[in-house]
């Protein structure tokens, strides 16, 4: 099994999104960042699957700033063999840009799966992944919970409204992870020292003209201050009036 | 002048509530760029019913592509279909729901069609020649403003967000081949249970966190949330210890949610959580620690033990929804 994984370094979930002097970015002085929850299910699932198979490489790239090397450190602390920095001093707005570079690193690997997170907490997106997919030409199933592989097909669940899709595809195949897929493993010491040893080639991304431009960030308008009616459950009857003639939802 | 494209989706041959959403947002973005509104409906052989009316969100022509092999989403069918009705020529943007099928279809749309793309949209505009979209990010911690540089743009909005008004266009049906090489197939589709709502799509969401003390005690959550027509969610701590799906989880790598109402019981309120439900109409929150983050957030708080106040808020519910 050869797999690449593909992650991004991204501010903690735990952070107080401040805005910074630039109006389109935040300000990341103590900004906390780690590599995106999502990726460690796919960075996990490579790991189980290269230890099924009983061989193969597991590749972890980043796009990213010189910083993103620690990210990919700690995925090759997990367990995977080695890993590639495409550079770029900020990650752009545009997905299809990223997914164009990404693609271009990819391209002719002759991977068996490349695996994403369904998408990066900092963006939003879930949308790099089927990009790349599109790109390569290759069959790809977003946000998975659920996956069996046998004999170079493959066999995925996803969450839908009310439901679960299940979803037939054949390798190589690009797919994305949902949480609940796996529990990510953490680095052991030995992993920890390990990852100090292994390759991270570094090159400059092949990033084109970015056509989504972020022309301001702002916070979200504020909630009014909450309001405590009480203690106790003889404060219930006022929620329950409250609810019928000021809030008008019952 | 350009036209805009709106991606429907229907399943098991109707049409989702959000389809009316992307058909209405089609119609405000054509008038601002001064176009028509194309609706593409896909779904199996008949599936043109589901079209029937959108004329009345402002649909000028309902598109529809019937196969057999669109009765489910097809991730492939769908996007090559988009895709060629888009090049087909005098679109200057594809709007689609970023529902579960539309998050993964728009940037497959996009990557076919090499254009720009903004995702989970709150806003979309026409300024100076160009798509304009808002949207939040960082789980809503902060609200993004983009603009799409292109003559093309694809735009996925966030369900429960553009509340479709009246129009009275034509809607005229007519029908568009389906391209229909895959090279995924989705095999089945499982419900989830009778009646079970999506934490995403409710407009009243109970959840529950670690206040609870077992999983045992969800039945009180359970209860709470059929009395008030509503969702259960659930907080990350009580997902990761195994008490509830990860399908329920409020917050920021879970669902993000705007109800009407949201009852936090015995949730303490993490910024990850917070991020997840800011958005929601009417918070309440129950919690018996007063200094609780969650209580800043919260139009009406109770202080106290959950499992005296939300057995006696089931039943209040219960009597006043009767009466």
């Amino acid at each position: 099994m050869k797999i690449a994984v593909c992650i991004k370094r991204v501010p903690d979930t735990e952070t107080r999104i401040r805005m910074g002097a630039d109006a389109a970015a935040i300000d990341e002085s103590g900004v906390k960042f780690v590599v995106n929850p999502y990726d460690e299910f796919a960075v996990e699932e490579a790991l189980q699957r290269r230890e099924k198979a009983g061989g193969g490489e597991v590749v972890v790239l980043a796009l990213g700033p010189d910083a993103a090397q620690e990210t990919i450190r700690g995925a090759l602390a997990m367990g995977a063999d080695r890993g590639v920095l495409l550079k770029a001093d900020r990650v752009p707005a545009d997905a299809l840009a990223v997914a164009k570079a990404l693609a271009a690193e990819l391209k002719d690997g002759g991977w068996d799966l490349v695996l994403f997170g369904k998408m990066a907490v900092d963006d939003c997106n879930h949308a790099v992944g089927p990009m790349v997919a599109e790109l390569l030409g290759l069959p790809c199933v977003t946000a998975i919970s659920k996956l069996e592989l046998e004999d170079g097909k493959g066999v995925a669940e996803r969450e839908i409204e009310g439901g679960v899709e299940v979803v037939a595809f054949a390798l190589p195949a690009v797919l994305t992870a949902e949480k609940g897929l796996n529990t990510p493993r953490y680095p052991a010491l030995k992993g920890i020292m390990a990852a100090k040893k292994k390759p991270i080639e570094s090159k400059p991304a092949a990033l084109g003209e970015a056509r989504v431009t972020v022309t301001a960030l702002g916070l979200p308008p504020e909630r009014k201050a909450g309001r405590i009616l009480g203690e106790g459950a003889d404060v219930v009857p006022e929620l329950v009036r409250l609810l019928r003639t000021e809030a008008k939802v019952l | 002048m350009a036209n805009v494209l709106a991606v429907t989706e229907q399943r098991g041959g109707a049409l989702r509530k959000t389809s009316r959403e992307v058909v209405w947002a089609a119609r405000q973005l054509a008038d601002a760029m001064g176009g028509t509104v194309d609706a593409l409906v896909l779904g199996a052989p008949g599936v043109e019913a589901t079209g029937f009316g959108l004329g009345g969100v402002g649909a000028d022509r309902v598109l529809v592509a019937g196969d057999a092999s669109f009765a489910n989403y097809s991730p492939c069918g769908y996007a090559g279909t988009a895709a060629a009705v888009a090049k087909a020529g005098g679109y200057g943007a594809v709007l689609v729901s970023a529902t579960a099928a539309g998050r993964d279809l728009a940037p497959r749309i996009a990557a076919r069609l090499d254009a720009p793309l903004a995702t989970d949209v709150t806003g979309v505009a026409f300024a100076d020649g160009k798509v304009t979209a808002t949207r939040p990010v960082y789980a809503g911690k902060a609200i993004q403003q983009l603009t799409l540089d292109a003559p093309l743009a694809v735009v996925s909005l966030r369900p429960n967000t553009f509340a479709p008004g009246a129009a009275a266009k034509v809607g005229a049906v007519s029908q568009v081949p389906a391209v229909t090489a895959s090279r995924v197939t989705v095999r089945e589709v499982k419900a989830a249970g009778q009646g079970k709502l999506d934490v995403a799509e409710a407009t009243v969401v109970v959840s529950g966190g670690r206040g609870l003390k077992g999983p045992e005690h969800f039945a009180l959550i359970e209860k709470l949330a059929q009395a008030l027509g509503g969702a259960v969610g659930a907080s990350r701590a009580v997902v990761d210890a195994g008490w509830r799906p990860h399908a329920e989880q409020v917050g920021q790598t879970g669902k993000t949610v705007s109800p009407q109402l949201y009852v936090a019981v015995g949730i303490s309120g993490a910024i990850q959580h917070l991020a997840g439900m800011k958005t929601a109409k009417v918070i309440v929150a129950i919690n018996k620690d007063k200094d609780a983050p969650i209580f800043q957030v919260a139009d009406y708080g109770i202080v106290g033990d959950l499992f005296e106040i939300v057995p006696r808020l089931t039943e209040e519910v219960a009597k006043a929804r009767a009466g």
